[in-house]
């Protein structure tokens, strides 16, 4: 996935020179064909986010497009402010391109796990947040954020995550995609928790049970209408994703199912990193197996509902309040 | 440390006027901030500045970037004045109906070019504009104002090095510097000094004028850009509080609020009885 943002910040830059690429100090040979072809508009600005910000605030401000990659911590946490007030308040169309969201760098700790992102941007007026599932779906995103209003957040997982989602085909921003469907519960993913949703929908049918999978790569403007009408179809709804459950995929959604006050009530749950700083190393994968991002646990987590559900609906058969659970 | 001892012409003491005008109506108001700006922003917009009132996106217009934006009544006070907006606007400073805020906002001053009011943001943003005109090969000038006590963010520091990389002699950094913030003097809060060497250690093309004395003001500025292919700086030297009585180089006065008609009168009195 990191290789094809890159990609595609070359290949749309060739073609509109108010395309820029801006990073702070990334790894060498980054982009090394852009810096060759189109050196006048390569900056590699040191290690100072905050000033990157605001320079590619300026440069925006005059028509330019930045796109400004940057581990995602240090594109977000840093340089918050300067987000919320030269980008947001500005709306400001600079393209932030966060490496390593979520658990991708495991290994080195805390300060590059780029937990709580989402949340901090999603609160932010005038801000997109999207997070592509795989190489595939940035591709199709790339076209997409060129003339888009206002700041971008794409948050980048890994190189060579598996392939999800289709070659081509059209991607809205702001648009959710309905990736699997199923009667028996919504399972709402963003990133790279799309690819163990679909494992676990496979192992599902296998026992008969067919759940939906509505994939929101566009965490902001949230696909709302999208949600709540496949929402209004089933009984129960998970949010998963690879993010602190505070302020994320799972509050959003929550926010929305609780306002839409469905009767029956849905059965709901958030499947994302507890509010912790990760206390391990290892790899993205062992932390995910740590904090149950798995299709294990989202089986089971959809399998308790299931059995509280028909208890439920068994209970409302003999005459009680469907409205009560 | 450079006297400021200019004396204070009828234009001077005019903007100042429209300054307190404001200060009545919103009852508060950071007046001393805005003082020690007056003869920078009357200098700039009189003999300096090309833009263009009727069409304030004017793409050849140099670039004013108030990096200091609470010092944003002076702004208004020469903005109105060549007639970016109708000075009516003064009798609506900080009122839920006005486009005046306690800091300024690009999206509804016209004239006004980045919302600023967070401190240390203005010379990142000035780099960006600057680097755009040079990618255009524009002719257009890029200047920020900081305060002395804004100084203090490292973000400052940042856009400094990135100024001085990409060779912005089109890209001027102006420093406000009263001595004075917040809490106290910038000598015991943060001392700065020696300030100019630091700009110029940072790979600025620095001087050093008196920010009160119009003439002085106006032949520095006019050299600008100071060297080939180096970011210009200019230390100008002021007084927190500028032309009132009690108010000048007072810390009580940085930011006031729920300030009386009569404690306005007392003001404008003492503006009106200066030498």
């Amino acid at each position: 996935m990191r290789a094809a943002v890159l990609d595609c910040i070359y290949e749309l830059a060739k073609t509109d020179d108010r395309i820029l690429f801006m990073g702070s100090d990334l790894g060498k040979g980054t982009l090394d064909q852009f810096k060759r072809e189109m050196p006048e508009r390569f900056f590699m600005e040191g290690i100072s986010e905050a000033h990157l910000i605001g320079m590619a605030a300026g440069l925006a401000f005059e028509g330019r497009i930045p796109y400004v990659n940057t581990i995602a911590t240090f594109l977000t946490r840093r340089c918050f402010e300067q987000i919320a007030v030269d980008l947001c308040l500005h709306s400001a169309s600079v393209r932030l391109i966060g490496n390593g969201g979520g658990l991708v760098y495991a290994p080195l700790g805390p300060t590059h796990q780029a937990i709580e992102d989402l949340a901090i941007l999603r609160a932010l007026p005038n801000m997109t947040i999207v997070a592509p599932a795989d190489a595939n779906e940035m591709r199709r995103l790339m076209p997409a954020t060129v003339d888009h209003p206002g700041p971008i957040y794409i948050r980048v997982a890994k190189g060579s995550d598996p392939l999800v989602t289709p070659e081509g085909g059209p991607f809205e921003i702001g648009k959710a995609f309905l990736m699997r469907t199923g009667e028996e519960a919504l399972v709402l993913t963003t990133g790279i928790t799309l690819k163990i949703a679909l494992e676990a929908a496979s192992a599902l049918e296998n026992q008969g049970i067919g759940i939906a999978i509505l994939h929101v790569p566009t965490l902001k403007p949230l696909d709302r209408e999208a949600i709540l009408a496949k929402a209004e179809e089933v009984p129960i709804v998970i949010a998963f994703e690879e993010h602190s459950i505070v302020g994320g995929l799972g509050s959003a959604i929550a926010e929305i199912i609780a306002e839409a006050n469905f009767r029956p009530s849905k059965k709901f749950a958030r499947l994302g990193i507890p509010d912790v700083f990760p206390d391990q190393y290892g790899s993205q994968e062992s932390l995910m197996g740590r904090f149950g991002l798995t299709v294990d646990r989202l089986i089971s987590t959809i399998l308790k509902f299931l059995e509280q559900t028909s208890a439920r609906y068994s209970t409302a058969n003999l005459g009680e309040n469907h409205g009560i659970s | 440390m450079r006297q400021v001892n200019a004396f204070l012409d009828s234009r001077s003491i005019q903007i100042r006027e429209d300054i307190l005008r404001m200060m009545a109506r919103g009852g508060r108001g950071h007046l001393a901030s805005a003082l020690s700006l007056v003869e920078i922003l009357r200098v700039l917009y009189d003999d300096i500045l090309n833009f263009r009132p009727e069409e304030p996106r004017w793409s050849d217009r140099d670039r004013l970037i108030l990096s200091k934006g609470h010092g944003c009544m002076a702004l208004y006070a020469l903005l109105a004045d060549k007639g970016f907006f109708d000075q009516a606007e003064f009798q609506k400073f900080c009122q839920a109906d006005g486009i005046l805020g306690g800091h300024p906002e690009a999206n509804k001053v016209p004239g006004v070019e980045a919302s600023t009011g967070a401190l240390g943001h203005g010379l990142s943003i000035g780099v960006g504009m600057a680097v755009h005109a040079k990618l255009e090969g524009r002719r257009h000038h890029v200047l920020v104002i900081l305060g002395d006590g804004e100084c203090n963010e490292g973000s400052v520091w940042e856009a400094a090095m990135s100024a001085a990389k990409h060779r912005l002699d089109n890209l001027a950094a102006i420093i406000d510097c009263n001595k004075m913030q917040s809490y106290s003097t910038t000598f015991e809060v943060m001392d700065l000094e020696p300030l100019s060497e630091k700009w110029r250690s940072f790979g600025f093309e620095v001087r050093e004028a008196d920010g009160h004395d119009v003439e002085e003001l106006r032949r520095t500025f006019q050299a600008l850009p100071f060297a080939h292919r180096k970011p210009s700086a200019i230390i100008c030297h002021t007084m927190k509080g500028k032309g009132i009585p009690g108010v000048e180089n007072n810390l009580s006065w940085h930011h006031k609020s729920k300030l009386s008609q009569e404690e306005i009168t007392i003001l404008f009195s003492k503006l009106r009885s200066q030498p």
